[in-house]
C-alpha cells in the first residue's frame, strides 16, 4: 500500500496496527502461561497473569481511542475506513480472549485434581488449549501479513476446537454419571473447556475480519468452505 | 494509462427503491480544447432522478465533462465534442440541437455565485421570461416555488425587491440554484458549488440536493470526496480524461473496485 500524502496519517494508521500486534503478543504470551498452570502448580503465575490482565484491557482502552481520533480528524474511507473499524473489533476480541485465559488460568490453579481425572483428561484439554493457542497465533499472523489464506485456515482449524471441545464435554459426562464425586472436578473442566473453545472462537472472529480488511466482504456468517471460495476470488 | 470503467449494478446502494433508469447516455465521447484532448472515451450513464458525482484530481476532465451534458463549451472557440450523449431520445452533440433550449432543460450552477445584479425577484425571473411568458400573478407564483425549492422562501420572502447581490454568499447560490430550478430543467449540473462556502451553508446546500433528487436529475463535481460521499448515489472517478471507475457511492467509498480509485480517495494520491 503507497503511503498517504498526509504522513501524520499513516503514522497513525502504523500506530494501532501495531498496538493490535502488541496486545495480540501479550494475549498469546498470557495464554502460553494459562497452559503452564494446566500442566503445573505455580501460584506466582497467577498475579503476572491477573496483572497482564489489566494491561490488556488498558491496551484495548487505548486503541480504541486512537481509532476513535482518526474517524474524527481523517474521515478515513476505503481500504483505511475498513482497517479502522477491524481493529476496534480485534482489540474487542483479543480483550475477551484475555478475559478467558484468565479464567483458564485461576481455575486450573485453584481446582483439585483427583486421581481419576488427572493424567488423561488433563493431556485432552492441553491439547485442545495448544490447538487454539496455534490458532490465535495464525490469526493475529495474518492480520500483520494481511494476509486472507492464512485467515481462511485459522476459519478450517476452529472446526477442530470446537471437536475437542464436544469429545471432552462427552467423556467427562459419563464419568460423572459413573461417579458422582468427580462432579464438581469435572465442572471446573467443562468450565476451563468451554473457555477454550470460546478463545477458538475469538480467533476465528478476527481471521473473518482479515478478510473484512483485504476483501471488503463480511464474512461473519459465512461456514468456511464460503470464506475458502471468497478468498480464492 | 488505458483503463476500462468498472459498472457496478445500477440499483446497487441507492437509497431509493425504485431502479435507476438513464437520464443522460455518454457513449464514446471524446473532448478537445484545439488539440490538446481533454476526455477520452468516457461512457457513463447518469441516473434519472439520481445524484451522480465526479471525482479526481485537478485537471482530470470532471468539470470538462460536466460542461459537454449541456454544450456550455460550444460558447468557447476551438473546443469541440465528438461522440454521443443521448438525451430525451437525441444526441445532444449534433449540430442542429437548439442550445437555448437544451440549456432550459440542463441547467448549471457554478462555483462561484453569480446573481445578476438585480432584485431577488428578478434573478429569477429572468430567466423563465426567456422561455415562457407568464402573467405577474403566475410569475410571482413561479418565484415563491422556485425560492421554496430552494430552501430559502422564509428567509427571501420580505425582500424579493432587494438586491440579490447583498445576500450572504451562501443564499447567493442558493438564489442560483432557484434560478435554474425556476425554468423547470430536467437535469441540474452542479459544478463544485459549495466550494466557495462555509461549512453551514454548505451543509444547506447538501440538504438541499438530496430534496431535489425527488424531482431532478442531478450531476455534481466536488473536489470534497466527503460530499461526494454524503450527498450521491453514483461517483464516477475520472484521471488524465479518463473515466477510472463509475459505480454506487456506498461501494466505492467501502471497496472500490480499482486501485487507483482507492489511492485518490483515501489519500493516497500523487
Amino acid at each position: 500500500m503507497s503511503e498517504h500524502t498526509y504522513k501524520q496519517f499513516d503514522a497513525e494508521m502504523e500506530e494501532i496496527r501495531s498496538g493490535v500486534m502488541a496486545m495480540g503478543g501479550l494475549v498469546e504470551t498470557q495464554f502460553a502461561r494459562a497452559i503452564h498452570a494446566l500442566k503445573h502448580i505455580d501460584v506466582e503465575l497467577i498475579d503476572t497473569v491477573a496483572a497482564d490482565e489489566q494491561a490488556i484491557n488498558q491496551m484495548q482502552v487505548d486503541i480504541d481511542q486512537q481509532c476513535s481520533q482518526i474517524i474524527a480528524k481523517r474521515q478515513p474511507a476505503a481500504i483505511d475506513l475498513r482497517m479502522v473499524l477491524t481493529v476496534v473489533k480485534i482489540v474487542n476480541e483479543l480483550e475477551r480472549t484475555g478475559d478467558e485465559i484468565k479464567k483458564i488460568a485461576y481455575r486450573a490453579q485453584q481446582m483439585q485434581r483427583p486421581e481419576r481425572l488427572s493424567s488423561v483428561r488433563f493431556h485432552e484439554i492441553t491439547r485442545a488449549a495448544e490447538l487454539a493457542e496455534d490458532n490465535l497465533q495464525l490469526a493475529l499472523d495474518a492480520f500483520a501479513r494481511l494476509d486472507v489464506n492464512a485467515a481462511a485456515q485459522v476459519v478450517s482449524n476452529d472446526e477442530a476446537i470446537d471437536f475437542a471441545f464436544l469429545s471432552i464435554l462427552r467423556q467427562l459426562i459419563s464419568y460423572m454419571m459413573e461417579d458422582p464425586r468427580t462432579i464438581t472436578p469435572a465442572l471446573e473442566i467443562v468450565f476451563i473447556a468451554k473457555s477454550i473453545e470460546r478463545i477458538g472462537d475469538h480467533a476465528k472472529n478476527i481471521a473473518e475480519n482479515v478478510v473484512q480488511v483485504v476483501k471488503g466482504k463480511d464474512v461473519r456468517h459465512a461456514t468456511a468452505e464460503q470464506i475458502r471460495a471468497e478468498v480464492a476470488e | 494509462m488505458n483503463f476500462e470503467a468498472v459498472a457496478t449494478r445500477p440499483e446497487a446502494g441507492t437509497s431509493a427503491s425504485a431502479p435507476a433508469v438513464p437520464k443522460m447516455s455518454i457513449r464514446h465521447l471524446d473532448f478537445f480544447y484545439g488539440k490538446f484532448q481533454g476526455l477520452k472515451g468516457v461512457n457513463l450513464d447518469v441516473a434519472e432522478r439520481r445524484v451522480t458525482a465526479f471525482i479526481g484530481p485537478s485537471g482530470c476532465g470532471k468539470s470538462t465533462l460536466l460542461r459537454t451534458l449541456n454544450r456550455m463549451y460550444s460558447l468557447y472557440p476551438g473546443q469541440r465534442a465528438v461522440g454521443e450523449i443521448i438525451f430525451n431520445g437525441r444526441n445532444i452533440l449534433d449540430s442542429g440541437v437548439d442550445l437555448n433550449m437544451l440549456r432550459a432543460k440542463v441547467g448549471m450552477v457554478f462555483q462561484k455565485p453569480t446573481p445578476f445584479p438585480m432584485s431577488i425577484h428578478d434573478n429569477i425571473a429572468f430567466g423563465v421570461r426567456l422561455y415562457e411568458s407568464l402573467s405577474q400573478r403566475q410569475m410571482d407564483e413561479r418565484v415563491e416555488w422556485a425560492l421554496t425549492k430552494a430552501a430559502m422562501w422564509d428567509e427571501s420572502k420580505d425582500k424579493l425587491k432587494q438586491s440579490g447581490m447583498a445576500l450572504s454568499g451562501g443564499q447567493q447560490q442558493r438564489l442560483c440554484i432557484a434560478r435554474a430550478v425556476a425554468v423547470k430543467p430536467d437535469v441540474l449540473l452542479l459544478d463544485e458549488p459549495t466550494s466557495a462556502l462555509d461549512p453551514i451553508s454548505t451543509a444547506k446546500i447538501e440538504e438541499l440536493i438530496s430534496d431535489l433528487k425527488k424531482d431532478y436529475t442531478i450531476a455534481i463535481v466536488t473536489h470534497n470526496m466527503q460530499q461526494a460521499a454524503r450527498v450521491s448515489d453514483y461517483t464516477a472517478y475520472m484521471y488524465l480524461g479518463e473515466l477510472i471507475e463509475f459505480g454506487a457511492t456506498d461501494e466505492i467509498f467501502l471497496k472500490p473496485a480499482r486501485k487507483e480509485t482507492e489511492d485518490y480517495i483515501t489519500g493516497r494520491f500523487g
